[in-house]
């Protein structure tokens, strides 16, 4: 049988027009159609940092590591608080040892004595993985070991993970490290286990001054998304476009 | 058969050697799940590995309520009202099960973390009584010696008569 070239550029051109709407077009099964309504009434977990509030204590760094067993001495935590003492001459001292597990109980930044008439503001600032809504730690991972749920944390599977260490490098915030133990990828997880039973995450439980909140985005009347819609509110890094979840009150140029 | 369809025959067998390999390799609960294909690509079970299986291990003052409620009340009505029982006593994990006993931090570094005095005007902290320079004040004693932390207030005495005995003040916590 011979085939006419017009005849089979015809048939062709009919098969890719089909294959095309086929594909575009589907008809969902009411199931499917109920999942897609239901999905978008999940929660949607922010955080909210008053650094106001921030006295230093960390409580929350010791409370996270003795939580999610991240080995309590090891350099190495999922929550940090940051010191940041800025002079008169406008010179910013910034310094984290142990990432504030201990406290900070002198007024010594980076190991220099200041005087106290010379500090022109000093604070505090509680930092964690910000929960991205576009997390570049995900884009990268070569395997799926790490993921977005769909209430919005950035989670790691660890008998999945390689050890590769692109999230890592891929993270703008430095919210990741290996885990000494289990030598995958480590990061905040808003305390998956503890804000899916309706507990509070254990740095939020540990603070006595009321510095970081939790919230549910998709909750109008929750405190947190309240303060995020009505007060003035603003996050880290905002220029690498990864949409962070973490809001901070009263952050300073200072503060990267 | 021509022999020309044989380089198709290979290419068919290779792509089905590697389908049936991926079929074995990726675990049947692989997907793309709720979160779509560029962030949601994962294995299902590793996600409720976070959200069932991992132990909870601050319990709550509710959860110290229970057996202990005279500690509770009194802390609550003091000026720590805020501090959580296991701020100072360690995670309650399956207490009295496991542990039997809570290690309590007791030296004077916990007391620090808010008492020891910084003068950073912005913060919350410098707004919190404390020592300027806490080795000056009875050096290597423990606070929790003359200062109870359920009622910290001198100002009300009735509330200092529950006098803190500590046996070992050398006992510090590892945090393990």
């Amino acid at each position: 049988m011979e085939i006419k070239r017009r005849d089979f550029l015809r048939v062709m051109g009919a098969a890719a027009a089909g294959a095309t709407v086929g594909g575009l077009f589907r008809t969902l099964t009411p199931k499917e159609a109920r999942a897609a309504v239901y999905a978008t009434n999940k929660k949607r977990w922010i955080f909210l940092v008053d650094t106001h509030k921030c006295v230093g204590c960390g409580m929350c760094v010791r409370a996270c590591k003795l939580e999610n067993e991240v080995p309590y001495n090891d350099p190495v935590t999922r929550t940090w608080v940051e010191r940041y003492v800025i002079l008169k001459s406008g010179k910013a001292i910034q310094d984290t040892p142990m990432g504030g597990l201990n406290g900070y109980t002198a007024d010594d930044p980076q190991g220099q004595k200041i005087n106290s008439d010379d500090i022109a503001k000093a604070f505090f600032v509680p930092k964690l993985c910000n929960q991205c809504e576009k997390p570049p730690c995900v884009q990268v991972c070569p395997v799926g070991a790490t993921f977005q749920t769909a209430d919005g944390v950035v989670l790691v599977d660890r008998t999945w993970c390689i050890g590769c260490g692109y999230c890592i490098m891929a993270c703008p915030y430095g919210a990741r490290f290996f885990h000494p133990i289990y030598h995958t990828a480590e990061k905040c997880t808003f305390c998956y286990h503890r804000i899916s039973k309706g507990l509070q995450p254990a740095c939020v439980f540990a603070c006595p001054f009321g510095a970081r909140n939790i919230g549910d985005k998709k909750d109008p009347n929750d405190p947190v998304t309240k303060i995020v819609l009505t007060e003035r509110v603003s996050v880290l890094k905002s220029e690498y476009g990864t949409s962070p979840q973490v809001f901070y009150l009263g952050l300073d140029e200072n503060v990267r | 058969m021509s022999h020309v369809w044989k380089p198709v025959w290979v290419v068919l067998a290779i792509v089905g050697i590697i389908l049936g390999l991926r079929f074995i390799i990726v675990p049947p609960d692989f997907g793309i799940w709720d979160r779509g294909y560029m962030y949601g690509w994962h294995r299902h079970s590793a996600e409720l590995f976070w959200k069932d299986q991992f132990k909870v291990k601050y319990k709550g003052r509710d959860y110290c309520n229970n057996c202990h409620p005279d500690k509770v009340s009194s802390i609550l009505a003091s000026s720590h009202k805020n501090i959580q029982c296991e701020d100072c006593h360690g995670p309650a994990i399956d207490h009295p099960d496991n542990p039997p006993k809570l290690a309590i931090i007791k030296d004077r570094g916990l007391c620090l973390r808010c008492h020891a005095y910084l003068p950073y005007p912005t913060s919350l902290r410098s707004k919190i009584a404390g020592w300027p320079n806490p080795d000056e004040h009875n050096p290597g004693i423990a606070c929790v010696n003359c200062h109870n932390p359920h009622s910290p207030d001198f100002s009300k005495p009735d509330l200092n008569k529950e006098v803190l005995k500590v046996k070992d003040i050398t006992e510090r916590y590892d945090g393990n």
